[in-house]
């Protein structure tokens, strides 16, 4: 990539911070570019960004109606899936799968909800209820 | 709490890993070394593609090799010797640290990006094998980091900081810190540059058993054909696995291209050592397959879009068009390590 080639799109992904690229110079040699964004690469960004957001909403409302327990929305809000929230917690997947059901989530011990609150860095309070959250 | 600030020169790199072992390097004074010449000499361009190890229901994609193997290839190649550490406990691992700021050194960390404060929200994923160096302490207790990808250094509370290295998963850091000892050992670069080239060549078919056709050129004829697979599956999955690749390729600091044009500043910072035209020739070719890479990621992100004239097909052409290219640039640096 030539110097003059490298993208200046001012992603919002990058929030204002920019990136560096190397490309070559008018003597084809490589130099150090800095870039603010390339728009290829800011829509693949966001296409991932929005996916977790939207499962976080769908979590939030189904926790509201009682289809889910709390831990669904903060599982997604904190951007993990069952696989890697059963490696972070020690739980196995199919005890993460039973948590996010509210009938067993509300009978859980405090010392496994203790260790939700220490994956997402929550109260007790926070973890329990998701409106003590703020977004 | 008392300031501690030892003398660390920040230089924004692409890459954490090859940004780190540059600037540390550097920083000690004897060896200045560029970002591109880290890379090139751990030989740590490749190609993998591992469909059982996932993220988010993604298949992992990687461009260079595993953590870890830059720092050590790099340390080898130089006769340079790593003193690493990890901590069972958090708190001794956060005393061990400040102890060696004490000493005077600049201490590297593996760390998780997504408890990392200063990090842009769209870039906090749980990523456990990210690089930095920690350069000081202020008398607030924040850290004082110099975080390779950013511009400018940054400062990260302690609480932040301590999150990071311990946090759990694939890759976990288990509070791993490092630091570099120069050995004063004396090596002859021109060597080092062809050894670390032929390694790399040998690399790039991928690995010598049959059935195994995740790695190298290998493993990227065997992605376009599970991209060509994909007109079977839903709109969204395709989307977001699309979306993936070119996200392994160009957002998680690669210096573009999944660094392939890292790869041929390498080369033309070679050339330019050893006076060997040659190398320059073959740098020319990288960036050639480098802009290859990058039509690429446009064509996934326009089929995304839902471009009428990009299909699938396309797609998988221009990435077997890569595979070709790549293969080409094996031949001709296998050839260059014969003569030498």
């Amino acid at each position: 990539m030539r110097e003059d080639k490298v993208p200046q799109d001012n992603s919002p992904t990058y929030d204002g911070h920019k990136k560096l690229m190397y490309a070559t110079d008018k003597e084809g040699h490589y130099t150090g570019v800095q870039s603010s964004g390339w728009e290829v690469e800011s829509f693949a960004t966001s296409m991932a960004v929005e996916d977790l957001q939207q499962l976080t909403l769908e979590a939030k409302a189904a926790v509201k109606t009682g289809e889910l327990s709390p831990l669904a929305y903060h599982m997604h809000k904190h951007r993990f899936d069952i696989p890697n929230l059963s490696q972070v917690s020690g739980f196995f997947q199919w005890q993460v799968k039973r948590h996010l059901t509210p009938k067993v989530f509300n009978r859980l011990s405090q010392r496994k909800l203790e260790i939700y609150c220490d994956v997402f860095a929550l109260s007790m309070r926070q973890l329990i209820n998701i409106e003590d959250n703020n977004e | 709490m008392s300031n501690m600030e030892n003398t660390f020169v920040h230089r924004q790199s692409s890459h954490c890993e090859t940004g780190v072992v540059a600037n540390m390097l550097s920083n000690q004074g004897r060896i200045s070394m560029s970002e591109p010449m880290a890379f090139g000499l751990a030989s740590a361009l490749t190609f993998a593609y591992l469909p059982f190890i996932k993220i988010n229901g993604l298949p992992l994609i990687a461009y260079r090799m595993p953590p870890k193997s830059i720092i050590k290839g790099v340390a080898k190649k130089l006769k340079m010797t790593v003193h690493s550490q990890k901590f069972s406990n958090q708190e001794k691992g956060m005393e061990a640290l400040d102890s060696e700021l004490k000493l005077g050194r600049c201490v590297g960390l593996q760390t998780s990006v997504y408890w990392l404060p200063y990090f842009p929200e769209d870039m906090r994923f749980h990523f456990n094998a990210h690089n930095l160096v920690v350069y000081g302490k202020n008398s607030q207790g924040d850290y004082l980091i110099s975080d390779p990808v950013f511009e400018d250094v940054v400062t990260c509370p302690a609480d932040d900081l301590k999150r990071a290295r311990f946090a759990k998963g694939a890759l976990a850091p288990k509070g791993l810190m490092y630091v570099l000892e120069d050995n004063q050992e004396q090596v002859d670069f021109n060597e080092l540059i062809y050894k670390s080239i032929r390694k790399t060549a040998k690399m790039m078919y991928g690995l010598p058993i049959p059935g195994i056709s995740f790695f190298g050129i290998k493993g990227i004829h065997y992605l376009a054909k599970q991209i060509l697979k994909l007109e079977h599956k839903p709109m969204k999955y395709t989307r977001l696995y699309l979306g993936n690749i070119v996200r392994m390729q160009e957002e998680i600091g690669t210096g573009g291209a999944g660094f392939r044009f890292m790869y041929a500043s390498f080369l033309d910072e070679a050339s330019a050592l050893t006076g060997d035209e040659r190398l320059y020739e073959l740098s020319k070719l990288t960036t050639e397959i480098g802009d290859k890479w990058r039509e690429f990621a446009m064509q996934a992100v326009l089929f995304c879009k839902k471009r009428q004239d990009i299909s699938l097909h396309t797609i998988a052409e221009t990435l077997q068009e890569c595979a070709k290219m790549e293969k080409q640039l094996q031949t001709r640096l296998l050839s260059l390590s014969v003569l030498k």
